[in-house]
């Protein structure tokens, strides 16, 4: 089942790329098109955020993966770079974890 | 004066090397993450080398790691690969490929190539811009990939080392850069709120899905 969804995900993903490359440029005239464009990633990985961090099948659950959010938002806000934030977010959920 | 092509091409190859290597770098914590959500080292290269979109990748192994049915998680990676079509779009022109190059060229169209390329001057260094930064992403990406799904294998159970909150860590530092407005920052607390509603309710995967409504809503809406 991973399989089919990495090679379905590959194919789609490409042919995503292929179909914007080969679409002519007029389509981004509309702004509307061109927001929808932009908020999509927000939306997507604000909800991935909060099931990843809050979530547990289907219930809601507060525990050390919040403390490591919380970590990563400082360490964000210190513009520190992406492998350390993604490093002090599962030092500091463990560290919860161990205590 | 006749060098002065030449030098322009090397600074810019230099800088879409340097992007590949900061970009690629993190391709380790994909790796070690696809890993912990259950992925076998190969299934994880496999993602790098045919998916090639980070975000994607990572949403992907999000909704894996929760329990979700994969194909919801390849569903909301699709989604998020939407957003290089529109990349394609405003590449397309400026590149100026087509037949083969361009059917090569798709496969390198993502975040870092597209900030590589929209801003130059002429095609030609658009193109070198393109596959400097484009090129050096999918190499070291790649290798990176490989690197922490065999680390991340070693470290045996995971979940105490705290990975799945890494995962929650690595979308947030790739929206952080997004949330330059007020209605991105609105548009994101929202998708949060109606996401984590869904959730008792709907199968795992659903709610991150639903979340697309929240953007055609405000996108369609704002002037």
């Amino acid at each position: 089942m991973i399989w089919v969804a990495i090679l379905v995900g590959g194919v789609g993903c490409y042919a995503l790329k292929l179909i914007g490359l080969s679409l002519p440029a007029r389509l981004l005239d509309r702004p509307s098109v061109q927001r929808v464009a932009d908020l999509l990633p927000v939306a997507l990985l604000s909800a991935l955020i909060a099931v990843q961090v809050l979530a547990s099948g289907n219930a809601l659950e507060v525990d050390a993966r919040l403390v490591g959010l919380m970590a990563a938002v400082v360490a964000l806000l210190l513009r520190a770079p992406f492998l350390v934030v993604v490093a002090v977010a599962a030092a500091a959920a463990a560290l919860v974890r161990l205590l | 004066m006749t060098d002065q092509p030449e030098a322009r091409r090397r600074a810019i190859v230099r800088d879409g090397v340097a992007v590949g290597v900061a970009t690629g770098a993190y391709g380790i914590s994909f790796g070690a993450i696809a890993v912990a959500a259950g992925l076998s080292v190969w299934q994880a290269c496999a993602t790098s080398l045919l998916m090639f979109t980070g975000a994607s990748q990572f949403a992907l192994v999000g909704v894996v790691a929760s329990g979700g049915n994969p194909m919801s998680g390849t569903m909301t990676a699709l989604l998020l690969g939407v957003r290089n079509s529109f990349y394609g779009v405003r590449l397309g022109p400026l590149l100026g490929w087509s037949g083969w190059r361009r059917a090569a060229a798709a496969h390198l169209v993502i975040d870092e190539s597209t900030a590589m390329s929209v801003n130059q001057p002429t095609a030609t260094d658009a193109r070198t811009g393109f596959l400097s930064a484009g090129g050096s992403v999918f190499v070291l990406w790649n290798l990176a990939t490989l690197v922490g799904a065999v680390a991340g294998e070693s470290l045996g159970d995971l979940r105490t080392f705290g990975l799945d909150a890494a995962v929650g860590g690595a979308f947030l530092a790739l929206l952080w850069p997004r949330l330059r407005d007020g209605i991105s920052r609105g548009v994101g607390v929202v998708s949060a709120v109606v996401a984590l509603a869904l959730v008792p309710f709907t199968p795992i995967g659903f709610p991150v899905l639903a979340a697309a409504a929240v953007a055609l809503v405000a996108g369609g809406a704002t002037r």
